[in-house]
């Protein structure tokens, strides 16, 4: 399997993203710099991760800057033709600049950088991204962001809870999409949400720091696994 | 000193200011000093030598005040590689590798623009660590502010933390632990400490010179502007009413470009192409420049029209003194230039070559054909006068330290000690400072065992089974009651908490903050705060490899209490061994290791209960402290502890309250009871030094008291962890029993800070004025 992180100036969990796909996956993973024009001299790879981070500093707005970089072009492309890219925190706000994902992410409701870890419900576990977990599953990841705020219209909100795309949703010890549970005041406690087609995903927490014991979770490592999954065809 | 015939040729350039006593004073520097810059140059200095020397023969480069004192610490040990002298320390940590670290003060920027001054106070001290060839792992900060009553106080620590967490959190360097004292003393001079660790193979370290005669020296990263001239020189005066007007000296941070010149300086390292490299900071081009060509025993030569800025019209004094952020100054192979610059490109950075070493020993800056400052280069850096101060001891920390706390238990103790641990429990200084640290990213770059919260923080090192752990500390009220004793406890209290985590000591890195060092009773302090440290560290095997002192931290309602920062790294061999402050089992027995000895003065039960500062600091034994390390090393690497906690501010109670309370989901009962016969405060609030609470299985009991036994250290079984949401219960021979729902102390605990600053939202428009002085 190989995995392509893109390194846009600014991210800072690009080596995170690649050691994860290396060690969860045995992936053969490799960084993109983000003027490249395509996705790997070999071919197209099988994941592309959008890392978290501060591209372009977060100015204008997060993600903003990091859209019109060129490899977004080939992102594009690639998920048109239905490749699985996985967006995390800061790839999940360059995902939605984009247009790849609908909605918004702003600043926290408390307007301060929560560096944290909190609880995330699987709302679907039926995708390539989560089979790997039992429906309702609660995992504890960490969570590191300024702008993690999702906001997204009536309608569109309406669609994505139909259509099962709000695929993670921040919950407290409980279990319950509480107030409480959630860390900055995202529409509908959604923590991560799916594209029509299913194979882009874009979520805030960060499931690539929740691979190892030692570091205090492994609930993040399904992610992981799913696509694994998803990619040898036994879902 | 002999002036050379070869520095009589710069000339001030048209439009210098005329050199007059009034602008050398304005210049912070004395007649003496003045005196033997006329010797070295055998002419009146241009106005840009005039502030070239002004900068480097400040406090802050030029240590004049303190380093004699600095000589008495020590600095060596078969696994330090580089003590003080560089942009860091380094130590040898096996396997090849080496820990890079050194912390710095930002407290006059923060003290007038706190979210830029504490935020670039985390720029440079990243970049002191990365131009050793290091890459930063890790962040720590060390905080002192004044009472959270104020709303000036609030709107001072609010900015300062979002400052520290915005830059390294878009840089990506996980902030592992820190601390925060709130204190009147620091009204008007709050702290900030900054503390970065970086890791490098053995074999990759880099050194700050500029060696090699024709070498090209180039200026990497952002462009040059007018942002902090002279910040230097401001760092070495007191504050006053008058500060606020210094806001443009303070510098403005942009840490996605420092991401980016962290990126480019390890490619840069790697690459081969360079031979030094040094981060532009206090005081810009003019130090880095001097100070490289100063370790080599080289000469410089600059053109500064060379120099990229981002402004016209700027002078070769601003441009020399500009402490822009995010630049750095390379010393390139020759023929190497077009590699730098094109490594400098993908980086979306600038490199452009601005000089040359030479081999004539002088520091020469030309604006195009025209010398404007010649100055032979080692008595520029070196020739720094050093002044060994006079000391005295003020009265009123005499007169404290000679009343004896104890005095008041003899009016009866405290009535309801449960209240009492409540109150601890909710002064700033005792309560969870989750406040802060959450704003902090401490889990990027996937390392993290142990986040802010611990005794220590603990990383893991890839590839191998080791792990390091770091810590900041120091009590400066313990420090202005004895200063000797309070550096000594500094060292002492971040050893054991190293030990606390399972992690023997290795290293120190120290910020000495104190006020005006011309002052006795301030130089006093210091000199007596080194040698407590001096001693310490000696005692400890922890030689101090880097540092930084920072004087003048006074307003017009005087100094603060001297605080010496202790940094502190250890290393553990097997990273799956450290050690945690939670107690994990109901049942699990609850040891005290070392003796209450009940001493109360200086503590944090004084101040929050009675409201007095006195008495003496602790006492500290530091054979005991060195034989309580070892016998928790041991402890851990036998795995034979659930938990190991060092008991500090607020006593045996906090100790035992916050072990209990460490997991918010499962916050654990206690009954403990104490057999000591001590009267009720000192035995439950006092803070005598040396000790731990650890708690082990019924089964371990034995094992850990007979180790605590071998390595000489007092050890009692005093109780056992409770149910789940159970009685916290603490009872002794003389006071009533402390008996509270451990979930409201919790409450308590953890909610202290937040609602002190829920307050400043309603404030926050009277708090954006600095507040009038006297």
């Amino acid at each position: 399997m190989r995995v392509a992180v893109v390194t846009f100036p600014g991210s800072n969990c690009d080596y995170d993203c690649y050691k994860a796909a290396q060690d969860v996956l045995q992936a053969d993973s490799y960084y993109v710099w983000h003027r490249e024009h395509d996705l790997g001299a070999a071919g197209a790879p099988d994941l592309v991760i959008l890392p978290g981070g501060f591209s372009y500093g977060d100015y204008l707005r997060a993600g903003a800057i990091a859209r019109f970089s060129p490899i977004m072009r080939e992102v594009m492309d690639f998920a048109a033709a239905g490749g699985l890219v996985l967006g995390i925190c800061n790839g999940f706000q360059v995902l939605c600049e984009a247009g790849l994902l609908p909605g918004a992410l702003v600043r926290n409701a408390s307007l301060q950088f929560r560096g944290e870890g909190v609880y995330m419900r699987v709302e679907n576990a039926t995708t390539a991204f989560t089979s790997a977990y039992a429906p309702r599953q609660v995992l504890r990841v960490p969570i590191a962001h300024g702008e993690g705020n999702y906001v997204a219209d009536e309608a569109t909100l309406a669609r994505l809870e139909d259509e099962g795309r709000v695929v993670f949703r921040y919950v407290d010890a409980a279990g319950e999409a509480s107030a409480e549970g959630n860390p900055n005041g995202s529409m509908r406690n959604i923590a991560g949400i799916m594209n029509e087609q299913g194979n882009v995903l874009g979520l805030m927490p960060h499931p690539e720091r929740a691979i190892e014991q030692l570091l205090g979770s492994t609930d993040g490592r399904g992610v992981f696994e799913s696509i694994a999954a998803s990619l040898a065809g036994v879902r | 000193m002999t002036h050379s015939p070869a520095t009589s040729k710069a000339r001030p350039r048209p439009g210098d200011p005329e050199i007059t006593p009034e602008l050398v004073q304005l210049h912070g520097l004395s007649d003496e000093e003045y005196g033997q810059i006329l010797e070295i140059l055998g002419r009146t200095p241009t106005y840009t030598e005039l502030g070239l020397f002004s900068a480097l023969w400040s406090e802050h480069c030029g240590y004049k005040n303190s380093k004699p004192l600095l000589k008495k610490l020590p600095t060596k040990a078969p696994w330090v590689l580089q003590g003080p002298g560089e942009n860091a320390g380094v130590i040898d940590i096996g396997d090849g590798l080496a820990i890079a670290f050194k912390i710095e003060s930002h407290n006059h920027p923060s003290a007038v623009e706190p979210y830029q001054g504490a935020a670039t106070g985390v720029g440079g001290i990243l970049r002191d660590v990365f131009t050793m060839g290091a890459r930063p792992i890790a962040v720590l900060d060390s905080l002192r502010f004044g009472s959270l009553t104020s709303p000036r106080v609030r709107y001072l620590f609010a900015g300062v933390v979002k400052g520290v967490g915005d830059y390294g959190n878009c840089v990506g360097i996980p902030n592992i632990g820190g601390e925060a004292y709130f204190d009147d003393a620091y009204e008007g001079n709050p702290l900030l400490n900054a503390m970065a660790i970086g890791l490098v193979k053995r074999d990759e370290l880099i050194r700050a010179e500029a060696e090699g005669v024709g070498n090209p020296i180039m200026a990497v990263g952002a462009r040059t502007g007018r942002d902090g001239i002279h910040g230097a020189t401001f760092a070495s005066v007191e504050l006053s009413e008058k500060s606020h007007e210094r806001r443009p000296q303070v510098q403005v941070g942009d840490p996605f470009t420092e991401k980016l010149l962290l990126e480019a300086s390890l490619e840069l390292i790697r690459s081969g192409h360079i031979e030094g490299i040094q981060d532009m900071g206090a005081a810009g081009l003019a130090s880095s420049s001097t100070e490289m060509a100063a370790r080599s025993g080289t000469g410089v030569d600059i053109d500064i029209t060379k120099m990229p800025v981002r402004e016209t019209g700027m002078t070769p004094y601003e441009i020399l003194l500009s402490e822009s952020q995010e630049r750095m100054l390379v010393v390139a192979r020759k023929g190497h230039e077009d590699d730098v610059i094109a490594i400098l490109r993908k980086w979306e950075l600038e490199a452009a070559t601005i000089g040359v070493v030479t081999d004539d020993g002088l520091y020469r800056v030309r604006e195009g054909d025209a010398v404007v400052c010649e100055v032979p280069g080692y008595p520029l850096v070196t020739g720094c006068p050093t002044y060994v101060r006079e000391g005295r001891e003020a009265e009123e920390p005499r007169r404290l330290r000679a009343w004896d706390p104890m005095s008041l238990e003899s009016e009866g103790g405290p009535a309801h000690p449960t209240r009492v641990l409540a109150r601890l429990l909710g002064s700033p200084n005792i309560a969870s400072k989750a406040w802060i640290y959450r704003q902090y990213d401490s889990t990027v770059r996937t390392n993290t065992v142990e986040a802010p919260g611990g005794d220590a923080g603990v990383l893991r090192l890839r590839g191998t089974r080791k792990g390091i752990a770091a810590t900041v500390d120091c009590n400066g009220r313990y420090c202005y009651l004895n200063p000797r004793r309070g550096g000594m406890i500094a060292v002492a209290e971040a050893a054991r908490n190293l030990a606390c985590v399972g992690a023997r000591p290795r290293a120190v890195t120290d910020n000495l903050n104190f006020g005006n060092p011309l002052k006795p009773e301030v130089y006093f302090q210091l000199s007596e705060a080194v040698d407590g440290i001096a001693e310490a560290c000696r005692r400890l095997d922890t030689p101090v490899v880097s540092g930084n002192v920072s004087l003048y931290n006074e307003n017009p309602q005087g100094a603060i209490y001297p605080t010496p920062v202790i940094g502190m790294v250890g290393v553990l061999e097997d990273v799956s061994r450290r050690m945690v402050l939670g107690f994990r089992e109901p049942g699990d027995a609850i040891v005290l290791l070392g003796r209450n000895t009940g001493e109360l003065g200086g503590s944090e039960y004084l101040k929050v209960v009675h409201g007095r500062v006195g008495g003496d600091a602790p006492a500290v034994d530091l054979d005991a402290e060195r034989a309580l390390i070892e016998c928790l090393l041991e402890l851990a690497d036998a795995r034979l502890l659930a938990s190991a906690h060092d008991c500090a501010e607020g006593g045996l109670a906090v100790c035992l309250a916050e072990s209990a309370m460490a997991d918010p989901l499962r916050p654990l009962g206690v009954a403990v009871e104490l057999e000591d016969a001590l009267p009720g405060a000192p035995l439950l609030f006092g803070e005598a030094q040396g000790r731990a609470v650890v708690s082990c299985g019924p089964a371990e009991l034995e094992r850990v008291l007979e180790a605590a036994r071998r390595h000489g250290v007092p050890a009692a079984r005093i109780g056992s962890v409770g149910e789940p949401d159970g009685r916290f219960v603490v009872r002794s021979r003389s006071a009533a029993a402390i008996d509270a729902a451990v979930g409201e102390l919790h409450e308590v605990w953890s909610t202290a800070i937040p609602r002190m600053m829920d307050r400043s939202a309603a404030a926050s428009d009277v708090a954006l004025e600095p507040t009038p002085t006297a």
